[in-house]
């Protein structure tokens, strides 16, 4: 697919990288030759050097051709801009980076509308939503949403020893009784789609999949013990931090945060009246102690300095704050953190750059079939894809065990009129449902693919 | 250094070369000539090179690095001319291996310099490969390594910067697969329309594709003794124009296909490179009216020769060995110059000179005016400092590396006239230079050790410098580099 990418910062090269890696044609434009110039030394893409929002820039670039256009500049009017220029010269799909927080959702459904930009990333709120999940579940525990939050994906190692070791998939479900659907296993190099049969063991990555009010309730099963996040410290009142305080705010959690900024400590408590906002320096140890570091369920450290945020948590984590989290940049700083023991890292490059692959991927996959969306698990080596079910569709309304899948194929999951569902063998499909089917390897162009013919009773 | 990657390219640019040799020897099947052993020899030789060093050298890593880059292709080329002397010394219609390597080198870089004395008595398949290389070595055969062989990495770059000419490389389409693709459709594309050209003038087919071969790569190994001068005025126009149209840069033809003809004919360096040879053509038509029989003839030797030197080709029509000073002088001004960058020509290239040219003038603005402040545009767009430095510094090697090759020459038997040409006539990749070189004699005359600088001049001039160059500097084979 031909796709133009505007601005080649951390989070464009990112960008640029992922998208080359997957095979697609990738024009970048960036107005700074030297960083061009890098760039078409690095990965097989065309450069173009200029301004964003120049016509023959963009005309350059061949704009007009692309698939889709994606504008990664630090400034909100230039993507904005530029997003709507190449919609207007031919491109199919644009995608716009906004860092304003303030921008509400109507304004932003608004210039979107306007525009007829397809899809607006806020690194920021990208950032905040990560951890807050990783705040909500325990560590270790990865969370991705799943049909527009209908189902949450939860990828985990079983524990040695655990409830699920040795147990069949279905005596699971029964023992359990909880709703949830194991998608997908990883051993070792293998990924298994499990059927009924399949006997698990220790050590086995899991994906499971389930409404998100019953991920709580299953973990607490399994044996990872949860315990709720009551109060956050947050160093460094960036815009992540703001949009982290709000979610967190919304979701009855204590916020404090230190900045050093007097002026932006003002504007914070404009913004976040209930956070309690301390103007000083979060470096200095004597003042995370006098503001209750020692006390505090949870640090997350958001400066602008990669450096300070993971020596900050290695500090926390020395003072042994049950979880200590913070934002990297630097994707080479990020593996050395790791090592260091600091456990909860994101990347808003890396956020950004997959949840835009992700777009990619279903404008990909859209082009030829019926699949909505699709999603890759356990690091692409098996996938969920999510269809809308047609009138047409010739399985409808038979019981699901009566019917005989293909292989390494599984439903994982039915939405009915927003509602979700975990499919049982006595559940079955309706017209106008969203159904997840997961598969192993293979792609599948519309449902019925999956299903090869109805068993004989 | 990733020395692993560079020995499994080059094992690769072997296994292709094995398979560039297939063509030659279903020409000489199809002539039921004896040198098709030869050419089942050498194709062996190069399968079990080629086969032995991808499967030793198989790389842990496929990073490369800019010097990688340039060494991988200088030592690709090196080892294509090594190989590809082989069927001519196998055959023994080539007896030294020196000679015969000189010969391919010249083909490959798309030199056209020959030491052979009786072109006509070679075979036909051999005659067909002679040719053929200047095909493969007019686009380069890394970069047609890339357009039929997926690439390994993202880093293919440095490999096609360090052998596509000119100042700078740039790319047509996102993937340098597809560039390299629509490189060679292009090129493939004129050269068939040049074939069908030739063959509606009554040329034997055979002729055609060599001359097609030859022209092409702007090479210039002739299959006649006297070049093209015993083919008929329309197969000597034909040809003149298909020499000049190779040595376009191939962008241009990209943006046409597209429909950009605006900016094609906004090209600075089109634009110069045209004005240069109506002019150099109407000179040398005033210059030598009395030596030639009417006007038109005239006319057809010098556009025939000023478009076969300036592309750096070497085809003659006639020996302008024994034209007036002033005629000899404009030609030999002219090969230093070459055709565009981007083409399928050498020299210094018409972009170089455009560049200096306007950077000359800013430097002199500067001098009048101190303080005054200026950017060199071209091609629309303005040239960065980094390139005009990296330019007059390509300039300042070129120069140096044609003195020391003409110093070189000289220690030979023969004169300076011809030493100096011959240095100019390799070093460009144009073939024919004045004096003992000149278009109705050959380089045969020099001893081995001559040949080999020359042949070293071919490889510095076809891949522009840099490439052999590093490859003589020592630290940059150290591991630690």
């Amino acid at each position: 697919m031909k796709v133009v990418i505007l601005g080649c910062g951390k989070m464009g090269q990112e960008l640029t990288r992922s998208l080359v890696k997957e095979g697609h044609d990738v024009t970048v434009i960036d107005h700074d030759e030297s960083v061009v110039g890098t760039i078409g030394d690095l990965y097989d893409v065309m450069t173009v050097c200029g301004e964003g929002v120049d016509y023959d820039t963009l005309s350059e670039a061949q704009v007009q051709d692309a698939r889709l256009f994606i504008a990664m500049t630090p400034r909100d009017e230039v993507n904005i801009l530029s997003c709507f220029l190449a919609k207007r010269m031919g491109a199919h799909h644009t995608i716009a980076r906004i860092e304003d927080t303030d921008m509400t959702d109507r304004e932003l459904s608004f210039i979107k509308q306007q525009t007829n930009i397809s899809m607006f990333v806020n690194p920021a709120l990208i950032v905040a939503q990560e951890l807050n999940n990783m705040l909500r579940l325990p560590s270790g525990i990865r969370a991705d949403y799943f049909a527009r939050h209908s189902f949450e994906m939860v990828e985990l190692r079983t524990k040695m020893n655990s409830k699920f070791s040795n147990m069949n998939v279905s005596d699971l479900r029964r023992h359990f009784k909880e709703n949830f659907l194991i998608c997908a296993v990883g051993r070792g190099s293998d990924v298994y789609i499990p059927r009924g049969d399949f006997v698990l063991r220790d050590g086995d990555l899991l994906t499971i999949n389930a409404a998100p009010t019953e991920i709580d309730k299953l973990l607490t099963e399994v044996g990872y013990i949860n315990k709720p996040v009551r109060n956050v410290m947050i160093i460094g009142g960036s815009r992540t931090a703001y949009q982290l305080g709000k979610i967190l705010i919304e979701s009855g959690i204590r916020v404090k945060i230190i900045e050093q900024d007097r002026d932006r400590c003002r504007q914070l408590c404009e913004s976040l009246p209930e956070a309690v906002v301390i103007n000083g320096d979060g470096a200095q140890g004597e003042l995370l102690n006098e503001e209750g570091l020692l006390t505090t369920d949870a640090f997350v450290s958001l400066t602008g300095m990669d450096e300070e945020n993971i020596l900050m948590c290695i500090y926390a984590n020395e003072q042994r704050v049950p979880r200590a989290m913070c934002k990297v940049d630097r994707s080479a700083f990020a593996d050395l953190a790791g090592r260091l023991g600091v456990e909860g890292l994101v990347s808003p490059n890396v956020r950004v750059s997959s949840l835009v692959l992700r777009y990619v991927r279903a404008l990909e996959n859209s082009a030829g079939s019926n699949i909505e969306t699709l999603y890759k698990l356990m690091d692409g080596r098996a996938e969920a894809m999510e269809f809308i079910v047609k009138p047409d569709f010739p399985y409808l309304n038979i019981p699901l065990y009566q019917l005989e899948f293909k292989p390494g194929m599984l439903i994982g999951g039915i939405i009915r009129d927003t509602k979700p569902l975990i499919p049982g063998g006595n559940d079955h499909i309706e017209a106008k449902d969203r159904v997840i089917v997961l598969a192993a390897g293979q792609n599948l162009v519309s449902l019925s693919d999956a299903i090869i013919k109805v068993k004989e009773s | 250094m990733n020395r692993r990657m560079i020995l499994y390219m080059v094992g690769q640019v072997c296994e292709i070369t094995a398979v560039l040799m297939v063509l030659p020897l279903i020409v000489s099947i199809l002539y039921r000539e004896r040198c098709l052993i030869d050419f089942l020899l050498a194709i062996t030789v190069a399968l079990v090179i080629g086969l032995a060093l991808t499967f030793l050298s198989r790389p842990t890593s496929k990073v490369i690095y800019a010097k990688e880059g340039y060494i991988i292709v200088g030592l690709s080329w090196i080892v294509v001319s090594a190989i590809g002397a082989l069927p001519f010394y196998f055959s023994q219609q080539i007896p030294h291996y020196i000679d015969a390597f000189f010969e391919t080198v010249s083909g490959f870089t798309t030199t056209g310099a020959s030491i052979l004395t009786d072109v006509e008595a070679m075979s036909k398949g051999l005659l067909f490969w002679r040719s053929f290389t200047h095909w493969i070595g007019g686009m380069g055969v890394l970069v047609f390594l890339m357009a039929v062989v997926p690439l390994q990495n993202d880093r293919g770059m440095h490999i096609a910067r360090a052998e596509m000419p000119g100042p700078t490389v740039g790319k047509l389409m996102p993937r340098l697969r597809d560039t390299a693709r629509v490189l060679y459709l292009i090129y493939a594309g004129m050269s068939v329309i040049m074939v069908i050209f030739e063959l509606a003038g009554g040329m034997p087919f055979f002729d055609s594709l060599l001359h097609m071969f030859g022209a092409a790569g702007t090479g210039g190994f002739g299959i006649k003794s006297d070049s093209i001068a015993s083919y008929s005025p329309y197969e000597q126009w034909v040809i003149t124009i298909f020499m000049l149209l190779f040595g376009v840069n191939f962008n241009l033809y990209y943006l046409c296909l597209h429909k950009h003809f605006k900016e094609v004919l906004e090209s600075d360096e089109l634009k110069t490179y045209l004005a240069l040879f109506l002019i150099s053509s109407a000179l040398i038509t005033i210059n030598t009216l009395s030596q030639n029989v009417s006007v038109a003839t005239a006319i057809r030797n010098a556009c025939f020769q000023v478009s076969s030197i300036m592309t750096t080709t070497g085809y003659a029509t006639t020996d302008f060995n024994k034209w007036p000073e002033f005629s000899k002088g404009i030609l030999m001004f002219l090969m230093l110059i070459g055709a565009c960058a981007g083409s399928t020509g050498g020299g210094l290239k018409v972009s170089r000179l455009v560049m200096l040219a306007k950077n000359v003038k800013r430097e002199l603005r500067h001098l009048i005016h101190p303080r005054s402040v200026g950017v060199v545009r071209f091609e629309g767009r303005t040239v960065d400092d980094q390139t005009l430095h990296s330019v007059s510094v390509y300039l300042a090697l070129y120069m140096g590396i044609l003195i020391a090759v003409a110093l070189l020459l000289s220690l030979d038997r023969f004169d300076f006239e011809t030493n100096l040409s011959a240095a100019n006539a390799c070093f460009n990749n144009i073939g024919p230079g004045l004096g003992a070189v000149g278009p109705a004699s050959n380089y045969a005359g020099y001893s081995p050790f001559s040949k080999l600088v020359l042949c070293a001049a071919m490889l510095l001039g076809r891949l522009e410098i840099y490439p052999l160059f590093l490859m003589m500097t020592p630290s940059i084979w150290s591991r630690s580099s």
